[in-house]
């Protein structure tokens, strides 16, 4: 595992590693995070895209950004998993797509957006995944109320007089 | 004046035949969308045979059914088809509220679930529980059966609202065996 750290650090300069409960994080620049998970994707092995997913860090203690891209990667056949983070701000919420790399990105970046409202550029098909189309918040932002701004309750009612 | 009425005649009103012959040939559209959807499953099948009620026969196609019973949560995506779904049955129709998810949005008090469908389609029976047991759904289905026989027209008229209004059974007090005067030996 070491051994692909210390590859990528050659290749693209100061990444900053770090381990948790024997899982290991790189983190990269927003503009190198692309060429980092294709050079994963071709030259070290890493085929299998497990999730992508974000942190929003709104008030959290000794945080310094607001949103953390999580990619986490597996290689079928080394058998190694690496979790690739990027951190964003607003109002450039932007970030490139990984659909060309792996496929099965699609609908995981579609529900990135759907719930924090992060763009992917280049993504095929970007729009809400699980949300109702006319819905116009972020649900999982920590800005947003647990029970919503009223969304829940605007719906016509249907009475006796009127089905 | 009297009438000589002849062997097994009875005389009725019509409003009471229609009434008659609804409650007992209700058939529930299962709109289950959770944990209470199994519930639901188990009244129908054999251990429990809702069929002695004679509301055994579900159909999936709302223009087929009369009753409908909503086992689960509803999510704001849900809701319009819900809706769609109540205003494609046929009247007369019935809705039982199945469960505390149904009625109130029990423990998911999030953004996304409707919390109790009765703000948007009109409810007769509610069924407490989490997942409610199949007893449960039968007495609800007793109860509306009651309620169909007793408010029941042929034009329609139980459905204003004012009327709807009355005492459920299973909120009366029912008499426990030797306490109660008339049960005491």
């Amino acid at each position: 595992m070491t051994d692909t750290v210390e590859r990528l650090k050659e290749r693209f300069g100061e990444l900053e590693p770090s381990e948790f409960r024997g899982q290991t994080r790189i983190a990269v620049p927003r503009d190198l995070v692309f060429e980092v998970l294709s050079t994963l994707h071709a030259d070290f092995g890493f085929d299998m895209l497990v999730d992508i997913t974000c942190v929003d860090y709104l008030n959290f203690r000794d945080a310094t950004d607001r949103f953390g891209m999580v990619y986490a990667l597996a290689g079928t056949e080394s058998g190694e998993r690496l979790i690739v983070r990027t951190f964003l701000n607003e109002p450039d919420l932007h970030v490139p797509s990984v659909v060309p790399l792996w496929e099965g990105a699609n609908w995981l970046e579609r529900e990135v957006f759907d719930m924090f409202g992060i763009e992917f550029d280049g993504h095929p098909d970007l729009r809400r995944i699980l949300m109702p189309e006319e819905f116009t918040a972020f649900p999982l932002r920590k800005d947003y109320p647990l029970q919503g701004r009223g969304e829940r309750h605007n719906f016509p009612t249907i009475t006796r007089g009127s089905a | 004046m009297a009438i000589d009425v002849p062997e097994n005649v009875v005389v009725s009103r019509l409003d009471e035949l229609a009434s008659w012959c609804r409650k007992n040939s209700l058939w529930p559209m299962p709109f289950a969308t959770a944990c209470c959807g199994i519930e639901l499953m188990a009244t129908g099948a054999s251990k429990h045979d809702l069929a002695r009620f004679g509301a055994e026969v579900m159909r999936f196609s709302p223009r087929q059914c009369d009753l409908m019973i909503v086992a689960g949560r509803v999510v704001m995506k849900m809701l319009p088809v819900l809706q769609r779904i109540w205003q494609q049955m046929h009247e007369p129709k019935w809705c039982i509220s199945m469960g505390a998810c149904a009625s109130t949005g029990g423990v998911f008090d999030t953004y996304c679930v409707v919390q109790g469908i009765d703000r948007f389609i009109p409810v007769d029976m509610y069924v407490p529980g989490c997942p409610p047991r199949p007893e449960q759904l039968i007495q609800a289905i007793i109860d509306l059966q009651d309620k169909i026989q007793h408010e029941g027209t042929l034009d329609g008229a139980e459905f204003d609202t004012a009327r709807r209004q009355q005492t459920k059974r299973a909120l009366i007090e029912l008499p426990i065996i030797g306490q109660s005067p008339q049960f005491t030996r």
